[in-house]
């Protein structure tokens, strides 16, 4: 049975998007899975007893090696933000390329506290910054140095130590070019240098948790329990800064999109499901259910939706168990035409990251094409045509087309850079002042202005003379044809309306990280957290790769 | 120093708050970038042409012709580069393009390096007493790499370059034939044998 790709005009929604789960295919599962067999190592760790100073981790494998460095500094109570404003954070990261000389590790000192005001070289990979959950911070320690564990259940609603507030690579600060390590194989999925200063961050909160315990109490103090380390993650603040990638990088945002489509097509093509495999998936898909009934969060719209996936996945699992049989062809075909007949599109989504789970032999080839050489899909083809070029956009934005942009409530806002912190921002155009400056993030209003001009131009005329008097929609122009070859570049919606929840462009982002717990503090940022439940680093060179299912929480 | 990624977006920003659009801002921010990865000085110019842009005119060149002369005011770099680069397919024909008075010529430059590449043919730029190879958008070679700011290209002359050998076919037949020494010459054994398929191409 062939059975097609999903319709990009559905899948390609916000709504969808923002609907979207973790799976085999996220980026800190794949970073698990390549540095499985490298040499890690804790390389230098002087902290005072107070836990500031400084640390170094390494990963290793034959002449390769990625230094995490930490620097951790006091802070005062006042100083403490997770807003993107703040100046000051509990502790700075870069991952180096190569061992760090002491001569390098001075130099950073001066820079990586510093964050987007310091300059960093082409030897730095990425740099972040975390904050501690001060509360948990100070339980955990006072437990420990008394000879105890910490409270699980208090560990539980929290999640982590620390949270990050900002993961920075490719280029930014003077931090390397994706050119000049782009060809080295273990980092061909996205973001794998990024997903390896968070791991590495994480194994750093317990070091110094257990360092600052044992300080405070040398005769009585034990470690932390390394299945409740295990069991902690690190926490994400995350606002409107990373919504604008995903537009801005559309054959990538294809690759990650056509993988997880290509994935569940597959996978709905095997006609007979074996038993191990259903076994798998049906262990999963019950073991996640403690990730839905410990997902704390105060929004009442992702209450909603936690609360809608818990009843959908009930259904789901009753239908399993009283009227599935997987012996029949096609199981998972049959259980995804269950899915859209019965369940929303958080359920949906969210069994369809478990079907993944029985299946490496099709995950696997998938994750090497989840990158992408923008560059190559730049150049215009300008001796198409204006017909050609009309064609493409009724064919891949048939929806975006019948947009009335003339009404208030289509037009409503627009995204632009704000001076202070150089973050993108979202404003309602008929409140405040700066439309003007509006980034070109509005591709449904913009695709659909192309349209009116193509319907009024002459369909033998060429591209290049359109382009000659149309220089204003040069940047939609070129979209329309990344889309004509790359149906999943292009989110399906419209990303200046009254009704938009930006939310759900950052979800989309971080379900392919490999985020859970997404915890909405409004509709414009978010927390979430990342690695909780996996494998400690000398745990991976054996680990679990259904983890992610396995989290005491 | 700063990373080519920093380049890219500060150059794609200045020129559309240089009164260029989000498109063409995009085609300036890549050629910027392209610039200085080949170690010429894209920043300098663009930052030098944006200054006096304020107090100073340019004709700006849509539609690109065999010559293309301006009497009063200089092209700006930008507009003629992307014209040359939209309309590089129908321009191949001409061979030879002149253009008199681009301002800041090295900002045209990048348009035609990626012209070669779509056209797959070397372009030659000469530019006054400068000559610029650029060989298929992959790299540029050039008798003035080091010049800093260029004002103005009083005599902007692209030939497109043939694809053609460079070498005499007497010299490809020497050298083949010394390639040829690393052969096994194959008696009958091995012709049978070393093949995967028969002695014939179609059996």
């Amino acid at each position: 049975m062939k059975i097609e790709l999903r319709d990009p005009n559905i899948i390609m929604k916000l709504s969808r998007l923002g609907s979207f789960h973790q799976s085999k295919l996220s980026f800190l599962r794949s970073f698990l899975k390549e540095f499985k067999d490298w040499d890690y190592k804790k390389d230098l760790f002087q902290l005072n007893e107070f836990g500031y100073g400084t640390a170094v981790y390494s990963f290793k494998k034959d002449k390769r090696v990625y230094s995490l460095i930490c620097y951790a500094n006091e802070l005062n109570e006042n100083e403490r933000s997770d807003r993107v404003i703040a100046t000051k954070w509990d502790a700075a990261f870069t991952l180096h390329d190569g061992v760090p000389t002491k001569k390098d590790i001075e130099r950073l000192k001066n820079e990586v506290p510093k964050q987007e005001v310091g300059r960093l070289s082409y030897k730095e990979l990425t740099l972040s910054r975390a904050n501690k959950s001060v509360r948990l911070f100070n339980h955990v320690v006072e437990n420990l140095s008394k000879g105890l564990q910490p409270d699980i259940n208090l560990l539980s609603k929290v999640g982590y130590l620390y949270r990050t507030t900002a993961v920075y690579g490719s280029g930014k600060f003077g931090l390397a070019d994706r050119f000049r390590i782009k060809n080295r194989e273990e980092i061909y999925g996205p973001f794998r240098l990024e997903m390896m200063l968070v791991y590495l961050v994480r194994q750093f909160t317990f070091d110094q948790v257990n360092h600052v315990a044992k300080n405070m109490n040398p005769k009585k103090a034990v470690k932390l329990d390394p299945e409740i380390c295990k069991s902690l993650g690190i926490g994400n603040s995350t606002g409107l800064g990373m919504a604008p990638f995903i537009v801005n990088h559309p054959t990538l945002l294809n690759n990650w999109i056509y993988a997880r489509e290509t994935a569940l097509k597959k996978i709905r093509e095997i006609k007979h499901v074996k038993t191990e495999d259903s076994n798998l998936f049906k262990l999963c898909l019950k073991k996640s259910l403690k990730n839905i009934t410990s997902w704390n969060t105060d929004s009442e719209y992702q209450l909603n939706k936690i609360q809608s996936l818990l009843n959908d996945l009930n259904h789901f699992i009753t239908f399993l168990e009283k009227n599935f049989d997987f012996s029949k062809e096609f199981a998972f075909n049959e259980i995804y035409y269950w899915l859209e007949k019965n369940a929303g599109d958080e359920c949906t989504e969210y069994i369809v990251s478990i079907m993944m789970e029985p299946y490496d032999d099709i995950i696997n080839p998938l994750i090497n094409g989840m990158s992408s050489e923008e560059e190559k899909y730049f150049n215009i083809p300008t001796n198409r045509t204006v017909a050609e070029l009309k064609n493409i956009l009724e064919d891949k934005y048939p929806k975006i087309i019948d947009i009335d942009f003339s009404k208030k409530e289509n037009n409503k806002n627009f995204w632009f850079i704000s001076k202070n912190k150089e973050e993108p921002r979202l404003a309602d155009r008929f409140k405040e002042n700066g439309s003007e400056l509006e980034q070109p993030l509005a591709i449904a209003r913009d695709i659909k202005k192309l349209y009116e001009k193509l319907y009024v131009s002459k369909n033998s005329s060429t591209i290049d003379k359109f382009l000659a008097n149309n220089s204003d929609l040069r940047h939609v122009v070129r979209r329309a044809f990344i889309i004509e070859k790359f149906p999943y570049s292009e989110i399906q919606d419209n990303t200046i309306g009254e009704s938009i929840m930006p939310i759900d462009m950052l979800r989309l982002k971080l379900s392919f990280f490999g985020a859970l717990k997404f915890d909405p503090r409004s509709d414009k940022w978010l927390r979430i957290c990342m690695f909780q439940g996996a494998p400690l680093p000398e745990q991976l060179k054996d680990y679990d790769d259904h983890w992610v299912y396995n989290s005491l929480n | 120093m700063k990373s080519l990624s920093e380049i890219e977006t500060v150059s794609k920003r200045s020129s559309k708050a240089a009164g260029f659009s989000w498109g063409v801002a995009e085609e300036v921010g890549k050629n910027i970038r392209m610039l200085e990865m080949f170690g010429l000085s894209g920043i300098k110019n663009l930052n030098y042409y944006f200054r006096i842009r304020d107090k100073k005119k340019f004709e700006k060149l849509n539609i690109i012709s065999k010559e293309n002369v301006t009497n009063k005011l200089d092209f700006c770099p930008i507009v003629s580069g992307l014209s040359f680069l939209d309309q590089v397919r129908s321009l191949e024909s001409l061979n030879e393009i002149k253009f008199k008075r681009i301002a800041y010529p090295l900002l045209f430059l990048p348009f035609i390096s990626r012209a070669s590449e779509i056209i797959g043919k070397r372009l030659q730029l000469e530019l006054d007493n400068k000559v610029f190879l650029l060989n298929y958008n992959i790299s540029i070679f050039s008798n003035s790499l080091n010049d800093g700011i260029i004002e103005s290209g009083k005599d902007v002359l692209i030939k497109f370059i043939d694809n053609k050998d460079s070498f005499e076919e007497n010299e490809w037949r020497e050298l083949y034939k010394l390639s040829e020494n690393t052969f096994v010459e194959e008696n009958d054994s091995l012709k049978q044998g070393g093949a995967g398929a028969g002695l014939t191409d179609n059996d």
